[in-house]
């Protein structure tokens, strides 16, 4: 019999027979002719939104189709930051969901994704940072949001490895949110893929969209390089390509796409068990498990599909963070990588029903995705499952650029979140 | 390293002596357009993959704003032009077919280049 629970009690018995009984996390079928719901884009989002379809409306009859491979897109490429010390309520109740998902996922999807709430600080370095990151721990108290204002010294004894004192950038505070911290992003998508595989849902690797077809305003058939599927209900959750998908489906979206680099360094002794945001310089750093410096840049501010980015964004990134961090001037760089983010014009995402009937939207995270991949695909299962948004989602629908309600984040997370 | 040529003052500049300014070409509707029509032009972008038309401004240099057309996929430049046109050169149409037989020019043929 094979293993499919992973447990102490599995790893000993597979031990006893040299893991000869491991099966397959999860299949990978040949598409049906058709499905109650199609999901375009197995990264975090698409994953999770069929996850909580199947777990908490009843909907198996899913297919999670993606065009390249599982999480290869920007669930593979973040700094698998996690908090939800965000300004505005909408973004703090969904992104505090998705935190307080995160806290139990590994029991939830019996699988690892090795979360890891080691804290996260973002940095004040500018008088007006200071007074915009008092004003969040103001606005998370209320939202019930566990954050607080640290002084330099008490950040000092935080992140010991920091400069308080540099000449350009000097510390003068920090907000800082000690639920926050990472987990591993390649986790997450394996995890939610074997769930969902486990409910009978199909998860269909290199399998690309080349059109939508509808007929009286209502989605009828997706095709794709593996043939004609027809759905009910098509749910679009492709961050950087969703103008391409829309256009397909023949509406516009409010999104602009740029990429996002990150890069990581040599592997080095621990040194710093903290996140650091330090939104003034564009840079954000943490240190993996492997003991790699995992180093997030900012965008590149035109369009482009390019998964590398500009090269003097990361001499931007660097040069500002050494000073903060003098001891990073002697790191190698190992790799360096970048994503397509979708960006709205308020920077926060849209969860949304669309000009067209039966098709729903999942975009515009931006460059602050994977820390909501579970609240995300909370809201869109209740979205797609019901026709209507609920309480999480109902913020974010893509009208409110008509109606000038924005939930306006660009101003409370700076570039990098 | 993004290249351009500023249209205006000739110098071939590089990315970071220049500012983007977002999807060029963009018409303002109203007084008394409808919200739709405001929202189109506020938010809604064409976000192509592929030949796209863009505002620049030669920011450290002639401070003056150019277009250019630029592939978002490749990251080819076809070519700048000056801010008071209505669509792109035929040169620029050219560099863009050649590159991608495909790509039509979503503006009308024949049609005068130069406003104002």
């Amino acid at each position: 019999m094979p293993s499919r629970r992973y447990s102490v009690f599995a790893i000993a018995r597979e031990a006893l027979r040299q893991h000869s009984g491991w099966s397959r996390a999860w299949t990978s079928p040949e598409p049906r002719d058709r499905y109650k719901v199609v999901i375009v884009g197995a990264g975090g989002h698409g994953l999770a939104t069929a996850y909580y379809l199947g777990r908490n409306h009843g909907i198996t009859d899913v297919a999670v189709i993606e065009k390249g491979w599982l999480g290869g897109g920007n669930t593979g490429r973040n700094t698998t930051i996690i908090r939800s010390n965000y300004l505005q309520d909408p973004s703090a109740a969904i992104y505090d969901k998705a935190l307080k998902l995160y806290e139990t996922l590994s029991q939830d999807l019996n699988y690892n994704v090795m979360f890891s709430p080691r804290g996260l600080i973002m940095l004040a370095q500018t008088e007006h940072e200071v007074r915009g990151y008092r004003r969040t721990v103001h606005a998370n108290t209320l939202q019930g949001v566990a954050t607080e204002w640290v002084e330099p010294a008490r950040l000092k004894e935080l992140v010991p490895i920091i400069n308080i004192d540099g000449p350009r950038y000097p510390v003068l505070g920090g907000l800082y949110q000690a639920r926050g911290g990472t987990a591993r992003h390649d986790a997450v998508a394996w995890g939610y893929a074997r769930a969902c595989s486990d409910m009978g849902m199909h998860v269909i690797q290199n399998c690309e969209v080349t059109g939508i077809e509808t007929a009286n305003g209502q989605v009828q058939t997706v095709n794709t390089t593996r043939g004609r599927i027809g759905c009910d209900k098509l749910a679009l959750v492709v961050a950087g390509h969703s103008s391409q998908l829309a256009e397909m489906a023949g509406f516009r979206l409010p999104i602009e796409s740029v990429p996002l680099q990150a890069m990581v360094s040599e592997p080095i002794k621990p040194c710093m068990d903290v996140v650091v945001m330090a939104n003034t310089v564009h840079g954000y750093m943490s240190q993996s498990d492997k003991g790699e410096m995992v180093i997030g840049g900012g965008t590149d501010s035109y369009n482009a599909f390019t998964q590398r980015g500009s090269w003097h964004h990361i001499e931007e990134t660097v040069r500002a963070l050494i000073e903060t961090f003098p001891m990073i001037s002697r790191l190698k760089m190992l790799r360096q990588w970048g994503g397509i983010v979708d960006m709205t014009g308020d920077r926060s995402p849209i969860l949304s029903t669309t000009p067209v009937g039966g098709i729903f939207v999942n975009c515009g995270w931006g460059t602050g995705g994977f820390k909501a991949i579970p609240g995300s695909g909370w809201a869109m299962a209740e979205l797609v499952a019901q026709g209507r948004p609920g309480p999480l989602a109902a913020a974010f629908g893509m009208n409110r650029f008509r109606e000038g309600r924005f939930i306006d984040e660009s101003v409370a997370a700076g570039v990098a979140h | 390293m993004l290249i351009l040529t500023c249209p205006y003052c000739g110098v071939k500049a590089e990315e970071t002596e220049l500012s983007p300014g977002g999807e060029a070409h963009l018409k303002r509707v109203g007084p008394g357009g409808t919200a739709e029509e405001f929202e189109a032009y506020l938010f809604a972008r064409k976000n192509i993959k592929g030949v796209h038309f863009e505002r620049w401004r030669h920011a450290y240099g002639c401070g003056k704003w150019f277009l250019a057309a630029r592939d978002t996929h490749t990251m080819q430049v076809y070519g700048t032009y000056k801010a008071q046109t209505a669509h792109a050169t035929d040169e620029i149409v050219a560099n863009a077919r050649q590159a991608r037989a495909e790509w039509v020019p979503d503006w009308p043929q024949g049609s005068e280049a130069v406003v104002g």
